[in-house]
Formats: C-alpha cells, sequence, structure tokens
C-alpha cells in the first residue's frame, strides 16, 4: 500500500474521537505505519468534529488533502454529504451512519434536509462506492459508531485491517462491561449483510 | 485496556501511539520537572489531561491550575528559583495575559530551568485570533524550539529543559494546533525515578532578582549573551534538519508542520528542492543559513502565519551580498491560515508554477450543504438564560459578550453578545458603552472561569468609577469550554477539594448593593430579575447560575442506577408555532417537512428546560425511555 487516506467526520458528541483512535490502533497492529490527527476544542459544543487518519510509510503529515480521501467515514447523513464533497478520492468510498442531527438552519427553516438519497446519488456521481449503514436495533445510539467500524471491517475496506485487529484495538482502549458490550455488537453486526 | 498514566512512568523504553500533549508529559517525566502550572486554552489542555491520568501520589511533579496565565507563570518562576525544573503551558493568546511577567523571565538567572509551551493556533481552530508568538520571542530575547510531530515534541521538550537548565534561561517550546493533537506511535526512552531533592535553593546572591534602573543593562547584557550561547549552539543542534535532495538549484527554509506538508506535497516531484527544516526557530541558526543560501540559487521561505523567518533569511542574505534569490511571502493570503498540504500546494505552485502544478479542485456542481456551526449542549443553562434576557431587554439595548460557552449565543436564533474582544473584556468594553448613552443599556455577560481569571479589574473599575451597566454573570461552575477544568468557586481544584471562593460574597466585599441571582431554568424570574437590575443607576448585577449539563451528564451517565429521561412532543396539541425549535433552539428539537417538530432521540437528556418555551404547552414532562446509558 503506498498510502491510504481517512476522513472522518461526525458532530460533536457522536464519539469521533474513539472510534479513530481505534482505527488508528486497529492499523498499527496490522503493521502499518499510522499517523492520524483530531479536530478538538470548540468544534465539540455540536459542531462539526473531523478526524485524519493516514497510513504508509512516506506518509508525513497527518493532515489529508482535499478530494484525496480513500476512505470518507461520517457519522451523520449531513455530515457525510460534507465529507463526500470536499474531502473524498474518485474511485473512494463512502461509509456513513445515516442518522440526522439538523444543523441550524435546517432546524430554523432557511435550509433543507439533506435526503438520503442525495449522498446516494453524489456518489454514483463522483464515481465514489457508497456504504450506508443503518441498524434500528442498537443498544445504545452512542454504540452507533461500532456499526460503522464493523461494516469497515466486513467490506475489507482497509487492506490486511482484520477484525482481530480491531478488536485487539477495542481491547486497548476499553474496559470491563463497555468493551463487552461494544466486542458483542461488533461481532454481531459483523455478520450483517 | 491501556493506561495512560502507567504507561508515562513506564521505566524500560517502549512505544506507543499518543498525541503530542501526551507526549510532551512522558517527556516531563524524563527530564525531572518538578512543578508544571498551566490555564486551560485549546489546544493544550489534554497536557493536563495526560497529567491526570497519573495519580497524585505517584506523579513525579507536581501540577496546577492557575487562576490565569499570568499567575501561571509566576508560580513556575517562582518555582524555578528554588532550583526546580519548571513548565508552563497554555493557548496562544494566554501569552498575552502572561506578556508583563513573561517578558521578564531572560533577565533572570532561573536557576532551575523553565520551559514555556505554547499552543499557537494556525488556522484560529478554537482562538479569537492566529498571532504567531514569534515576535514575543524576539520582544524578550527568548529561543524558541519548534517541533512538526509528537515524536519531536518528546525530543524537543528533553533539549528545552536541557538547554533551559543549563542557561538558567527560559525556553519556548512552540507547539501548534495540529502538532498537540496529532498521533503517532513515539519512541520513549527508559526512565529512571531520581530521588527528589526540595530544599528551596533560592538566593538572592544568584540574581539580581529585581529589574529597576541601572540593574537593568547588566540582566539585559546576560540575556543577549545567553541568545549569543543559544545561537551557537543552534548551528551543531540535530533539531535543524537538511533533506538533501541533491538539488543545487533550488531550496526551501523551514520549519514545523508546514514542512511536513510540503514534504508530502513534494512526493511526487521529480526535482525536489533541498530543505533546511529549522527546529530552532529563534535565534536563527545563521551559518545553517548561509550555508544554504550559498549551496542554491533560489530559496523559498516557507512560514505559516508572519514572516519573521523571512526577513531573517533576507537581512542574512543581504549582509553578506548573497545573490540566491529569496522568496518569502508573495500576497495577503500567505499571511493567514495553517499551513496544510492544500495550502503548501497553492505557495508553491505561486513561488515555482514549473514545479507544482496549480491545486485543480474541480467543483462538485452540487447544492452546499448547510453549516454546522458549535453551539450550546442541549439542557444548557446558558440557553435558557439567553432565551429569557432576550425577551427582557429592548432591542436596540446592547447586549457584550465575553469567552466562554455563553460566547455561542450571539449566534441566531439568540443573538445575544454583540460584541466580543478577549478574556475578561466585556466589563470594560460595557462601561465605555454606556458613556454619554442615555438611551440603550449595556448588558455584559461573563463565564465564572473568566470571572477570576481576568473579569476582576474591570469589574472594580465599573465600581470605582460608577460605570452605569448590568452584567450577567453565567455561573456553571466549571471552565465548560475548555473541558470542565475547575476553578477557584468550583469546589475542587486539581488536586484536592478546596473551598469555593463564591463569585456573590466577592461582589458583595466590593460594595456593590444591587445583586441577585437565579437558576436560569426558572426563566420567568430571571427576565423579572435582568429587568430590574437594568432599571437601577449604576452596577448592577444578575448571577444567572446552573451546572453545564454536558458535565453533569456524563457525570450521571457512569452512575449504576441512571435512567435516560426524554421529553416528547405531543403532535395533538403542538400547535407548530416553532417557539421550541426557531426561539429557543435546543439542537434536540427537529424540524420536520410537513412543519412537525420532533425530539431527536440522540440528543435529549430530559432535563426539561424547554417545557417553558412552548405557548401551548405541547411539550411533555420528561419521562423515563427504555434505553441503557
Ligand atoms: C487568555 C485566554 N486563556 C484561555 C482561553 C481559552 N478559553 C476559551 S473559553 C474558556 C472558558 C471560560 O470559562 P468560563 O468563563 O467559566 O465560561 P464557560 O465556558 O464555562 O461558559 C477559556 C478558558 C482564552 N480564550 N483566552
Amino acid at each position: 500500500m503506498k498510502s491510504y487516506n481517512v476522513y472522518m467526520s461526525g458532530v460533536g458528541g457522536q464519539g469521533i474521537g474513539m472510534f479513530s483512535e481505534a482505527l488508528v490502533r486497529a492499523a498499527d497492529h496490522a503493521g502499518y505505519t499510522v499517523k492520524a490527527v483530531d479536530t478538538h476544542g470548540l468544534a465539540q459544543r455540536g459542531g462539526i468534529v473531523v478526524s485524519q487518519v493516514r497510513i504508509g510509510e512516506t506518509v508525513h503529515t497527518p493532515l489529508v488533502s482535499r478530494r484525496s480521501a480513500d476512505l470518507v467515514i461520517a457519522l451523520e447523513r449531513h455530515e457525510a454529504q460534507r465529507a463526500l464533497i470536499e474531502m473524498t478520492a474518485t474511485g473512494g468510498v463512502l461509509v456513513f451512519y445515516d442518522t440526522v442531527w439538523q444543523p441550524l438552519d435546517v432546524r430554523l427553516g432557511k435550509a433543507p434536509e439533506v435526503e438520503t438519497a442525495q449522498v446516494e446519488a453524489l456518489c454514483r456521481q463522483l464515481g465514489v462506492e457508497c456504504a450506508r449503514v443503518f441498524s434500528p436495533d442498537l443498544p445504545d445510539t452512542r454504540m452507533q459508531n461500532i456499526a460503522v467500524l464493523a461494516c469497515i471491517c466486513r467490506r475489507n475496506l482497509i487492506e490486511k485491517v482484520s477484525a482481530d485487529h480491531f478488536r485487539q484495538a477495542m481491547t486497548d482502549l476499553m474496559a470491563g462491561g463497555m468493551l463487552e458490550n461494544n466486542l458483542a455488537l461488533f461481532d454481531r453486526e459483523l455478520q450483517r449483510n | 485496556m491501556k493506561k495512560m498514566g502507567d504507561m508515562l512512568l513506564r521505566q524500560e523504553p517502549f512505544s506507543e501511539i499518543v498525541m503530542g500533549n501526551t507526549a510532551i508529559v512522558r517527556a516531563m517525566v524524563e527530564a525531572g520537572t518538578r512543578v508544571v502550572t498551566s490555564y486551560p486554552g485549546s489546544p493544550t489542555p489534554e497536557i493536563a489531561a495526560a497529567v491526570a491520568s497519573i495519580p497524585k501520589d505517584a506523579r513525579p511533579f507536581y501540577f496546577e491550575f492557575s487562576t490565569n496565565e499570568k499567575v501561571a507563570t509566576e508560580v513556575a518562576y517562582g518555582a524555578a528559583l528554588n532550583g526546580h525544573l519548571s513548565t508552563v503551558f497554555f493557548k496562544s493568546v494566554g501569552l498575552n495575559v502572561a506578556a508583563d511577567t513573561f517578558v521578564q523571565l531572560s533577565l533572570m538567572n532561573i536557576i532551575g530551568g523553565m520551559v514555556v509551551v505554547l499552543g499557537d493556533d494556525p488556522g484560529a481552530n478554537s482562538s479569537q485570533n492566529e498571532q504567531d508568538n514569534r515576535h514575543y520571542a524576539y520582544l524578550s530575547y527568548t529561543p524558541v524550539l519548534e517541533p512538526a510531530n509528537p515524536q519531536e515534541v518528546y525530543r524537543f521538550y528533553l533539549e528545552a529543559a536541557d538547554l533551559s537548565r543549563k542557561l538558567c534561561m527560559p525556553i519556548i517550546l512552540r507547539l501548534t494546533t495540529h502538532v498537540c493533537h496529532a498521533k503517532e506511535k513515539v519512541a520513549f526512552q527508559g526512565w529512571t525515578p531520581q530521588p527528589a531533592d526540595d530544599t528551596p535553593r533560592f538566593d538572592v546572591a544568584n540574581g539580581p532578582y529585581i529589574p529597576i534602573t541601572r540593574l537593568v543593562f547588566p540582566m539585559k547584557a546576560r540575556a543577549l549573551e545567553n541568545l549569543e550561547k543559544v545561537a551557537a549552539w543552534a548551528e551543531k543542534s540535530r533539531l535543524n534538519q537538511v533533506f538533501d535532495h541533491g538539488n543545487r538549484k533550488r531550496g526551501v527554509i523551514t520549519m514545523g508542520p508546514p514542512c511536513l506538508s510540503l514534504l508530502d506535497v513534494m512526493r511526487d516531484v521529480e526535482e525536489k528542492p533541498d530543505i533546511l527544516k529549522l527546529g530552532v526557530v529563534y535565534p536563527v541558526p545563521r551559518e545553517s543559513v548561509v550555508r544554504f543560501l550559498r549551496e542554491h540559487q533560489e530559496v523559498k521561505v516557507l512560514e505559516e502565519l508572519d514572516n519573521e523567518l523571512e526577513k531573517e533569511v533576507k537581512a542574512i542574505a543581504y549582509d553578506l551580498g548573497l545573490t540566491t534569490r529569496v522568496t518569502g511571502k508573495m500576497d495577503a493570503d500567505d499571511w493567514m491560515g495553517e499551513y496544510t498540504p492544500d495550502k503548501v500546494r497553492q505557495v508553491m505552485a505561486k513561488t515555482w508554477p514549473d514545479l507544482v502544478p496549480a491545486p485543480v479542485a474541480p467543483p462538485v456542481a452540487v447544492e452546499a450543504v448547510p453549516d454546522r456551526p458549535p453551539q450550546m449542549c442541549p439542557g444548557c443553562g446558558h440557553r435558557s438564560a439567553f432565551h429569557a434576557i432576550r425577551q427582557a431587554l429592548a432591542g436596540t439595548d446592547i447586549t457584550v459578550a465575553d469567552i466562554g460557552c455563553h460566547t455561542l449565543g450571539f449566534l441566531p436564533p439568540y443573538h445575544m453578545g454583540q460584541l466580543l474582544m478577549c478574556m475578561g473584556a466585556s466589563t470594560g468594553m460595557g462601561s465605555g458603552l454606556s458613556l454619554f448613552n442615555k438611551t440603550r443599556k449595556v448588558v455584559t455577560f461573563m463565564g465564572d472561569s473568566t470571572f477570576f481569571h481576568a473579569g476582576l479589574p474591570g469589574i472594580i473599575n465599573a465600581i470605582f468609577n460608577r460605570h452605569n451597566i448590568t452584567m450577567i454573570v453565567m455561573e456553571n461552575g466549571t471552565t465548560a469550554m475548555t473541558g470542565h477544568q475547575d476553578h477557584a468557586a468550583s469546589g475542587r481544584n486539581f488536586n484536592e477539594v478546596t473551598d469555593k471562593i463564591p463569585i456573590r460574597r466577592i461582589l458583595e466585599g466590593l460594595g456593590i448593593s444591587h445583586i441577585s441571582e437565579v437558576d436560569t431554568y426558572q426563566q420567568e424570574q430571571l427576565g423579572k430579575l435582568v429587568q430590574e437590575a437594568v432599571a437601577v443607576e449604576g452596577f448592577s448585577v444578575v448571577i444567572a447560575r446552573h451546572p453545564c449539563m454536558l458535565k453533569f451528564t456524563r457525570e450521571q451517565r457512569r452512575r449504576p442506577d441512571f435512567t435516560l429521561r426524554q421529553v416528547e412532543i405531543d403532535q395533538e396539541t403542538c400547535e407548530r408555532l416553532h417557539v421550541c425549535v426557531s426561539e429557543f433552539g435546543c439542537p434536540t428539537f427537529t424540524l420536520g417537512k410537513d412543519g412537525s417538530v420532533k425530539v431527536n432521540t440522540d440528543l435529549c437528556i430530559g432535563d426539561g428546560s424547554c417545557l417553558q418555551a412552548c405557548p401551548t404547552a405541547a411539550i411533555g414532562k420528561p419521562k423515563i425511555v427504555n434505553k441503557a446509558g
């Protein structure tokens, strides 16, 4: 692999930080050199939270250039569309969790909500593979990111990063009941078609 | 689970994936740092989070959050005069607050050594500006080391500590946002705990420590001499690095993260320019620059923000009569924003169009996605306050914001807080706005951490000079915006439980006669109190109190008996007046295409502060929902 760029986006409070950390550690367990950077601070107050991960020996900066992300992951539909426009490389993949946290202007009735079909259509237009994730029966909405992680693993989107690498990463980061619940959900979601 | 605290104290060498803000704490441990102080501000608070991961009794150094950056600097300085290696860290603009003390440090013989860690913020990701703090280095004769990634943060801190201890002078370690927050696998050395020497070694004979009149000059001379010594050291320092691509025509002098961007941008370029990456950015290692200039026909100075390095390089070339063509900033755009790979590509394409083609970002013809500005959290007491206060004031009244979560009140739908400067500035600006002003009430806002940080002088001035304004203290018990650090009224400091310093009693002690207080969820009462307060001639105060609900909810969720409650909208009763979405504005309320309003169950925390906002009482009392926390 020459280099592989991942751009993750969501809304403050969705758990992008933990998600990104799991991905970074899984790639590390798979033997890759990884560089990453998260946005912190102000953006967490219901703003956009972004994490960027770059894999490969020849990578220097953790920052992904515009329209050069091989994999875009979004935990919310508007952020999926935004990241798709800004960041996805032609031939890249978008994985998004199809929930909606309406941005201010949508709530104020000044802008229309982005629809799932719009995201899918734009993917086709841009030559981007689209994977929509939605699990109606999650025990806790804050586990949406595990469903997305499982989707990435199931589809083998990051070469050589296997389910065991993801499990190892989760074990690095969590303990006790939280770890058990997340591992169980991860395994359950892996079975999904 | 890997425990950060254990890792930071590991005795054998190891590698771990950490961010810059964590790597620096391991470096503090290895360097034998004894005292670390700070005031919270992005991008640095995670340094304190890493410190907190080491149990207090196992922590090899003392840490405190001081009331502001100036005090933090003074505490670290004082400790260093007793012989303890110390470190103070804070965000970019924190240096403005610390400056009166900071600019004197280089005059002093700091026997323990002192590292000043700055978190600059190119791109103004979470700051009021993107000031380039290298200017302060020139102003105060203080050397600056600038790492580019977490591995360098670790290494450069160790070098800074060593240098500072040897020369008994302050050294700046300048980090920027995406160095603080970058993550990678860092290789750490082993660590052997050393017995600490607590002897208070302060001695006037090490001084002078009193910079007045004629004493200032020998002290300044010492600072300048030290700078010379650092310059000589810098010539040999491995912190500066040459990437020799065998290009005798073109070279780039750069530093820090812009260098990483450059390396990536140049990855597929055939005739890569040579690169001189400076790790010691002040004083600039003159001989290294001269050598690099002599070896190249054209040199680009690639630096984020301002043009300090460019001026230095050009002056050197001029002094020596070199014919090398030196190019720095080319237009105003080059002075702004973070030097991401995209930005560096643009800058380099302007400089050498034949080398780097201008970026082609084919526009995607599609409707723009609505912006998502940060906002107050569900249940935030500031929201209830703004909702009530807006109704209590006349549209022409002037509202002055201060720094903190409540700053976000300027956004729609509240439009509360029409001007903002920096921490603690609201009262002074409000006082000015009240002069000659008989028609428009002036109302200022201030958070509780800010009150202690820099708020008091403005307040005392307003009392002293009898200004006619109303201050609303937005008291949520914590320094919320930067991640819930305790402050003097929280009842805890970083290390232990303390007595709260009650804001109300301070204000009473200052002689303010009109003080009222209320929980912000009592919106009607708050509105009434504000109207009473603005009617008072002189300085009046309303303390608008509610605990930070983000912090509160997080704590609640950790309890085993936690049950989540949420509100529901009775669609029968709802008349679609939309007060909840368009005026109260809790992000929990979502607007359907048909004009109906629903509750986002990912977001609602069941605080119920919205109930009063609904004119038709369609929002039901929070009910237990069947979801685990
Ligand atoms: C001089 C300076 N130091 C630190 C900061 C970082 N900062 C931004 S918001 C904030 C929180 C202020 O807390 P408080 O006044 O209690 O308001 P809250 O966020 O809790 O509403 C801080 C410290 C800053 N902007 N300027």
